[in-house]
């Protein structure tokens, strides 16, 4: 993408909150005056299959889609789901990974394997690699849930939003208590 | 007010803003939210329709009364309705109406990729196709205008990628319309007995030669002259996918799909040195360019099947990709998508799956079932198949397909297209066994309702299908109801129903657990696995639940305490975070390794 925007990927497995935290990212992104567009395939999320979000923003941006080669940041939301979208990534790309493991139905079942050097492999390829204990902040944070949220605060050190953005954004997404919750899991991404 | 949103929410938008008051549909991805949301905006009539057939019809019965009507389905639901839609094309519609059909390409959720561009031309019905949310919106209220001023239904084709994404749209107020509703009685032109229809189908040709004009100068037809090298001919999705990658070159983004505007084409191929035609799935531009004796590239190089992205339209034009890492092929287990811990189809297709039949399936969440380890199902072909094709495989098998013939269907999919092949089989002494898998809901789609849940779209209570009831008034004598929670049950039922010469009706009733879930039923205390019990016997794991894993002693030394033969390899253990307490697994485990959670684990 050009100077002014950026090609984001968020990727992960159904029910981990990905398209919320998508929905989130784009708002922000809309209010701090920019052009955006996301696109999700969520058929059949909610029954544990890959989900992955691609966000694009610019000054005007025609594709939802990014292409492979053409990614800035990857936020993984699962360790072996970070290895299926590598491609994406352009060559700086810069990848946050939460270091959660959800076993995929074959290695449940005993007939596959669930590669066991992740972060290894990832950082042999790329230089930018951040990985986050997201659902574990979360839970100190008060619930698990909000791994996408502390996700997001790990992410936005990359993007130039003001903070302030994110807060209201985040104060509207959640109401009563869980508003304040969400607040302080995103400040727990982005200090790490 | 800018407000972000996906296509279906914007063309809901649309369609309220230019004072639709009807709207009528069956749901099927990518098109189900487009109802949904729309049924949430104030004074508006929405209903969910048993199938596509019957929401055009009502929706064409609406627009002879003169409300401006939307129907929206699935481009396969284009295919059910196929049938008023090329008469409707004849009569004309008096109120405006304007189909949606929210095509698939690469198949995301569906079980073919037609492009329903050529329905557009098979029945003579203009086609409009927005590139993103923003002309979604507008483009519902043009198609509503061209309906009404020529007095034809008109599609909007949306794709997976435009209904799904989301980007920017400008919110605008409502526009009532006048109330031209009323009763309107034009037998010339509604009565199509052959007669009429013929004087009725010259007036389609007179229709499409006035869109053809219309069509030259609709300015969603746009040209944009830049660089005179290259020269793009696209629509919809495509249009954003080629201008990101080439935003130099020049285009014509066609707007209106079908009739093509035959002058605007030839004068931009005429602009431009190389032409390329940049369309996803057919060759429909690409075919009528030709025709016109202009040369130009297109599927010589751009894929026939699949959505594009702009790498493959960067690839196919260039040979050329971005640059990226160079990465090892990294083997990855796959992560298919799973019926879920607790869902009611597991119990009836664990059974099914190991019946010595042959089960001709359905469409729905129980499609899952194909898979390992259940492999529950042997045929999917489209909505309600299973009946007929139980029947028929049953007939042409004779004593050698006795008690060997299953059809299965889910209740949502029965009251789609189920009735008439099931009436078909008390009608022609079929001798399968037809099981309806009823989770009250339909669940693969987002959880819609439907004639045999008791709630309308909006929510409101109404009657109920009962299942039994019309089983027995169209000739089938034999119906049961099972739990399909209960496999020794459930397996006597089907042992039984197949036992007999005469078509049998199974009703397997439970709840969807997401259904249960967003009514906040509060699920059954889970279950754990004594290791202590546990031989290792992988009898639970084919069950094939997310909840359920398999330790391996040999990657956990701290688990072989537990071993109790020479070859026991490992144990299972439940997740009881995911565990809704169904019970199946109880039921599988022959040494009762398998309880309750007990209050202080
Ligand atoms: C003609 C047509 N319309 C719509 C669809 C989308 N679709 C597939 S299955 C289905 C209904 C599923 O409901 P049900 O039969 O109750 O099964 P469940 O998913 O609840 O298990 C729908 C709407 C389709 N494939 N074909």
């Amino acid at each position: 993408m050009n100077n002014s925007g950026k090609s984001i990927l968020l990727a992960g497995v159904g029910g981990q909150g990905i398209i919320r935290a998508s929905d989130i990212m784009s708002s922000v992104i809309m209010e701090a005056g920019y052009d955006v567009k996301k696109s999700e395939v969520h058929g059949m999320a909610q029954r544990g299959g890959c989900v992955s979000s691609h966000i694009r923003y610019s000054d005007k941006v025609f594709s939802p889609l990014s292409m492979k080669g053409g990614v800035d940041l990857l936020i993984s939301f699962e360790k072996l789901e970070t290895l299926r979208y590598l491609d994406y990534l352009a060559p700086e790309g810069i990848i946050i990974i939460n270091d959660e493991e959800i076993y995929p139905p074959s290695v449940n079942m005993g007939e596959g394997e669930y590669p066991s050097n992740v972060t290894e492999t990832i950082n042999e390829y790329f230089t930018d690699v951040t990985v986050v204990s997201a659902s574990s902040l979360a839970e100190k944070a008060g619930d698990k849930r909000m791994t996408n949220t502390v996700m997001l605060g790990a992410l936005s050190v990359h993007l130039p939003f003001d903070p302030n953005i994110w807060e209201e954004v985040l104060k509207r997404t959640f109401s009563g208590k869980m508003s304040e919750m969400n607040i302080s899991a995103f400040g727990m991404g982005r200090n790490v | 007010m800018k407000k972000l949103m996906s296509g279906n929410e914007a063309i809901a938008r649309g369609a309220y803003e230019c004072g639709v008051l009807f709207a009528s549909g069956y749901p099927g991805t990518p098109s189900t939210e487009i109802l949904e949301e729309y049924s949430q905006y104030p004074g508006v009539y929405a209903e969910w329709s048993p199938n596509e057939k019957v929401a055009l019809e009502v929706g064409i019965g609406a627009a002879l009364a003169g409300a401006r009507v939307l129907v929206t389905m699935k481009h396969v639901g284009v295919n059910v309705a196929a049938d008023p839609l090329f008469t409707i094309s004849y009569t004309g519609t008096n109120g405006g109406l304007v189909i949606v059909t929210a095509d698939d390409p690469s198949m995301h959720s569906s079980q073919n990729e037609q492009d329903n561009r050529n329905y557009a031309k098979f029945t003579r019905i203009p086609m409009l196709e927005p590139a993103d949310s923003q002309e979604a919106k507008k483009f519902v209220k043009i198609a509503f205008d061209i309906s009404e001023k020529f007095d034809t239904p008109v599609f909007l084709r949306s794709t997976t990628r435009v209904s799904h994404s989301q980007s920017i749209v400008i919110l605008e107020d409502r526009i009532e319309g006048e109330d031209k509703t009323g009763i309107y009685k034009n037998p010339a032109k509604y009565v199509m007995v052959p007669a009429r229809a013929r004087v009725r189908r010259v007036e389609v040709e007179k229709r499409m030669s006035e869109l053809r004009e219309f069509a030259e100068s609709f300015p969603e037809n746009r040209m944009e002259l830049n660089d005179p090298e290259v020269g793009i001919i696209t629509s919809g999705m495509s249009y954003n996918y080629a201008k990101d990658v080439f935003p130099r070159y020049s285009y014509l983004k066609l707007g209106m799909v079908f009739p093509l505007p035959v002058n605007l084409i030839r004068e931009f191929a005429s602009r431009v040195k190389k032409l390329y035609v940049v369309e996803e799935l057919d060759p429909f531009f690409e075919e009528a360019i030709k025709a016109m004796g202009i040369e130009a590239t297109g599927k010589d190089i751009f894929p026939y099947t699949g959505e594009f992205d702009p790498g493959i339209i960067e690839t196919s034009m260039t040979g050329r990709s971005a640059e990226r890492v160079d990465l090892p092929t990294l083997s990855l287990p796959q992560r298919p998508p799973n019926l879920c811990p607790g869902c009611p189809h597991r119990g009836l297709f664990y059974v099914l799956g190991k019946l010595d039949a042959f089960v001709a399936g359905d469409i729905g969440c129980y499609t899952l079932s194909f898979m390992k380890p259940l492999e529950g199902m042997d045929s999917t072909i489209c909505m309600g198949a299973s009946i007929g094709m139980a029947h028929g495989m049953s007939k042409a098998l004779k004593e050698k397909g006795a008690g060997k013939i299953v059809g299965v269907i889910g209740d949502s999919t029965f009251v789609h297209s189920g009735i008439t092949p099931l009436l078909n089989m008390a009608y022609n002494k079929s001798a399968a066994v037809i099981v309806i898998s009823d989770n009250s809901t339909t669940a693969m789609t987002g959880l819609q309702e439907h004639a045999a849940t008791g709630l309308t779209l909006q929510g409101e209570v109404t009657g109920k299908l009962d299942f039994t009831l019309l089983a027995k008034a169209i000739g089938i004598e034999s119906v049961r109801v099972i739990d399909p929670y209960d496999i020794k049950n459930t397996k006597e039922v089907m042992k039984e129903e197949r036992a007999k010469d005469c078509p049998s009706l199974v009703i397997s009733k439970g709840a969807c657990v997401l259904l249960k879930k967003q009514q906040k039923v509060k699920p059954a205390k889970p279950f754990t696995v004594d290791p202590e019990k546990c031989i290792g016997c992988k009898m639970c794991l084919g069950l094939g639940c997310p909840a359920i894993s398999w330790r391996r002693f040999e990657d956990r030394d701290e688990l072989k305490i537990y071993k109790k033969g020479k070859k026991q390899e490992g144990i299972s253990s439940i997740n009881s975070f995911l565990c809704t307490g169904c019970t199946l697994c109880r039921q599988v485990c022959k040494p009762e390794a398998i309880a309750e959670v007990t209050d202080n684990e």
